[in-house]
């Protein structure tokens, strides 16, 4: 059995490892989903933590100043001010109606700073054009 | 037209279950002619198929409007080529595609094997027929490509379609799809014999020589369609990566780990008759990650940025899986006594031992890929709060299992079996442990600090090193024996053992494809507004932005910037950066300019334009990343080699256990 003891402790020391590796890539990365209603229910939490918040582009409320973009991120009823600040032009995506991700955190003062925002068109992979019909849903 | 396509589906879906009945009653009843039925049944299936396919083909190329599908991907003015890859372009195109690729490989295994195989064979196209099922009723039922677009009964069609998503109109992502499919759905053919051979308690391992060869053309396939996935990212998507860790990516990852990792250790049953039970776990988990893959990227239950639209057939999906699941545990629990192992490990340095820890570490990075892809649904139901980790996460877990792995690719193949000595050790690695830290000394001299990529070039010049040598080594030992040169004698000694040295040189190409990686160390970027006439430096490159052009063509709107490439201090070349706006699908694209070469890529890409005008740049300086290709193209080449036939036929020696003498046993006279 002393064999297997050999084996036992080398893959034990490898699982380890790699075990001890994953755990600090998970706190290091973990981004929290958050619907914007959440957001409200977070208190502290919500200033620590990288988040990401799903929704629409609201109609109308892209603003750019400079390199600033904000815009409304709605969510059913609910919106959520969001401020990009990055040298990384948005993609062409991203326009009002567009579904957007927005990684980031959020600010004291109730502004979302997106690090990273990722955009799809609506209906840019299933686009139907004129009539939709019955069967096809959208989300 | 659409009633015959969608009419061709239903009955292919009725044959393919009559196929299952027919192969499995006519096994049990011992009825020979149900058993042929059920086979012709599957040539039926696929003739059905092929006319079905056909006919969506035939609808997209002539801009058939009144279908919902051909309306969504394709519009007059592209390209016919792209009208044809639109089959693939969206949900239920792609399906019928994977759909399609299945019947085929069906129809193929059950005429290679039509007078072999006969107890086996049922079974074989029993489970062959269960998938094949399985997604002719998802294409049949919920996701027919043949939906017509109506308003209430009236059949109407649209005057122009919503053209193919401009990103995918690329020659890589052309041809991505299928090759992606055709290695995901190839590993169904070593699974549903690997079933067959459980099934009818077979002790050898038939199923393993049988599908060898579909084994390796199918890892083939899926490695070509994962590079080419990478190859359009890093050529079309504008942000200079070849890999992101997005769920869609890592799903056709992890069928090609465990592929990998299969193909490994069927050497192991082939030779010593070990890891049976291992190989029966790795062949099913392979093909229910690649179902996994088909589900991840059709369903939407990760979001990612490009998952296809959310739909209705998840559950689908995990019923199937799950039904799947519990069958191939029950069969293998079942039966353990035929997978007994014939031999057993003797020493932590041996061949063994080697590819014991080669599949331990590829399965380790299998199920973290896993694990971090599915970490949003898994903390959904374990917290309730729906987590995602990001890509430093995997290459965290991954890196070091990526150089743990090189290690032993240069190791494995060189040490004995059973026990390797002290002396053998150090004849085959002295010189290339050697160069190996020679490579990291003269780095590390350089001013090179970077730990992970040190390592990597170290262990690179290592198994570059043990390989070549394995070449010299049987090439000098023909040569001398036959008085054939060098060269005639390396193509003699490969010829030999083709599986061996062909084997070899994929072990070459993922070196090159490591050095590839490596270089991501040394990146280099920047993103700027520019007016045209300035220019700005980026490590030892000036870059030059002279003018901005625009035109247009039917298909697109585009406009391009013209840079000028200087490195240090010279004229090097012009780049030109385009962004298209596609008319049909009103989506702007980017055409990045890149100037490969194997030392570094110069990666220029025209973002977009600033709030006063000026045209944002992102410039960036790829070291080394031509090497991937390189080592793609070599991985097909020693791909090709393990498939060309030997010329010597080999006899591997087993060592078989005849019998076990204990102390107090009477000794046999």
């Amino acid at each position: 059995m002393k064999r297997y003891g050999k084996f036992a402790a080398l893959i034990v020391l490898i699982i380890g490892t790699l075990v001890w590796l994953a755990v600090g890539g998970i706190q290091e990365t973990k981004t929290y989903y958050k619907t914007v209603a959440e957001l409200g229910g977070m208190g502290e939490n919500a200033y620590d933590n990288r988040l990401r918040v799903a929704g629409d582009v609201q109609d109308g409320s892209i603003q750019r100043k400079g390199r600033e973009v904000s815009f409304a991120l709605r969510q059913e009823k609910l919106t959520l001010r969001v401020v990009y600040n990055n040298i990384e032009p948005l993609t062409d995506t991203f326009r009002d109606g567009a579904q957007a991700v927005c990684d980031g955190k959020m600010g004291r003062d109730g502004v979302f700073r997106a690090t990273r925002i990722q955009a799809k068109c609506a209906s840019k992979y299933e686009a139907k054009p004129g009539q939709k019909p019955a069967v096809q849903k959208q989300t | 037209m659409e009633n015959i396509g969608a009419l061709a589906l239903l009955l292919a879906f009725c044959l393919a279950v009559y196929a299952i009945l027919g192969s499995l009653i006519g096994k049990w009843k011992s009825k020979a002619f149900l058993v042929l039925s059920a086979e012709r049944a599957v040539y039926s299936v696929w003739f059905l198929l092929t006319l079905s396919a056909g006919l969506l083909v035939y609808s997209l190329l002539t801009n058939d409007f009144r279908l919902s599908y051909v309306a969504g991907h394709v519009n007059r003015d592209m390209p016919w080529i792209y009208k044809f890859t639109a089959w693939w372009g969206g949900q239920e195109g792609s399906l019928l595609l994977w759909t399609w690729i299945l019947s085929c490989y069906c129809a193929l295994v059950v005429f290679q094997n039509r007078r072999k195989f006969r107890d086996m064979m049922p079974y074989v196209t029993a489970t062959l027929m269960v998938t094949q099922a399985f997604f002719l009723c998802l294409i049949t039922f919920p996701l027919s490509p043949f939906q017509v677009l109506a308003v209430g009964r009236e059949i109407m069609a649209v005057p122009d379609g919503n053209g193919l998503n401009p990103l995918l109109q690329y020659w890589a992502m052309a041809i991505h799809p299928p090759t992606l499919y055709l290695g995901y759905v190839g590993f169904i053919v070593p699974f549903a014999f690997a079933m067959g051979s459980l099934i009818t308690r077979q002790p050898g391992d038939a199923w393993i020589h049988t599908t060898r060869r579909w084994a390796l053309v199918t890892w083939l396939f899926q490695s070509c369609g994962v590079l080419l996935g990478a190859g359009w990212a890093y050529a079309v998507l504008g942000w200079g990566g070849y890999w992101g860790w997005d769920p869609v990516e890592n799903a056709s990852l992890l069928p090609w780990i465990t592929g990998t990792a299969f193909l490994h250790s069927v050497m192991m049953q082939e030779k010593k008759g070990m890891m049976k039970v291992w190989n029966m776990v790795l062949i099913s988990s392979t093909f229910f990650l690649c179902i996994l893959g088909t589900m991840l990227t059709r369903s939407g239950i990760v979001s990612s940025v490009h998952a296809f639209a959310q739909s209705p057939i998840g559950k689908y999906f995990a019923i199937f899986l799950a039904a799947h699941i519990a069958v191939v545990v029950y069969l293998i629990l079942d039966r353990l006594e035929y997978l007994k192992s014939e031999s057993q490990l003797e020493s932590v340095v041996s061949r063994e031992s080697s590819f014991l820890f080669n599949n331990l570490l590829l399965l380790a990075s299998c199920f973290a890929v896993l694990w971090g892809t599915l970490f949003p649904v898994i903390s959904e139901a374990v917290t309730g709060e729906k987590i995602s980790v990001d890509a430093p996460f995997y290459n965290r877990v991954n890196v070091p299992i990526g150089l743990f792995l090189m290690l032993l690719t240069g190791v494995g193949p060189l040490i004995a079996w059973r026990r390797s000595s002290l002396d053998s050790l150090k004849r085959a690695f002295l010189w290339p442990t050697v160069a190996g830290l020679a490579t990291i000394g003269i780095l590390m001299g350089l001013g090179i600090r970077h730990f992970y990529a040190l390592i990597s070039f170290g262990l690179c010049v290592f198994v570059t090193w043990t390989v070549i040598a394995e070449f010299f080594k049987g090439a000098i030992a023909i040569g001398a024996k036959t008085g054939q040169n060098l060269a005639a004698a390396m193509v003699e000694l490969t010829h030999r053992n083709t599986r061996r040295y062909g084997g070899y040189i994929v072990h070459l190409a993922i070196v090159f494809m490591f050095i590839g990686f490596s270089g991501a160390a040394f990146n280099l970027d920047k993103t700027i507004e520019v007016k045209p006439g300035e220019s700005f430096r980026l490590g030892a490159w000036d870059l030059k932005v002279k003018d901005l052009q625009q035109g247009e063509n039917p298909n697109y709107r585009w406009g391009h910037l013209v840079v000028d490439a200087w490195k240090n201090g010279a004229y090097v070349a012009t780049l030109k950066p385009e962004k298209r706006s596609y008319r049909a699908a009103r989506t702007d694209t980017t055409e990045v300019a890149i100037r490969r070469r194997l030392n570094e890529d110069l990666y220029i890409n025209f973002a977009g334009v600033g709030e006063d005008g000026r045209p944002v740049v992102q410039a960036y300086v790829f070291p080394l990343v031509s090497w991937i290709w390189v080592g793609f193209v070599t991985l097909i080449f020693g791909t090709l080699i393990c498939l060309v036939p030997s010329k010597v036929r080999l006899q591997f020696p087993k060592t078989k256990v005849l019998g076990v003498v204990t102390q107090d046993a009477p000794v046999p006279r």
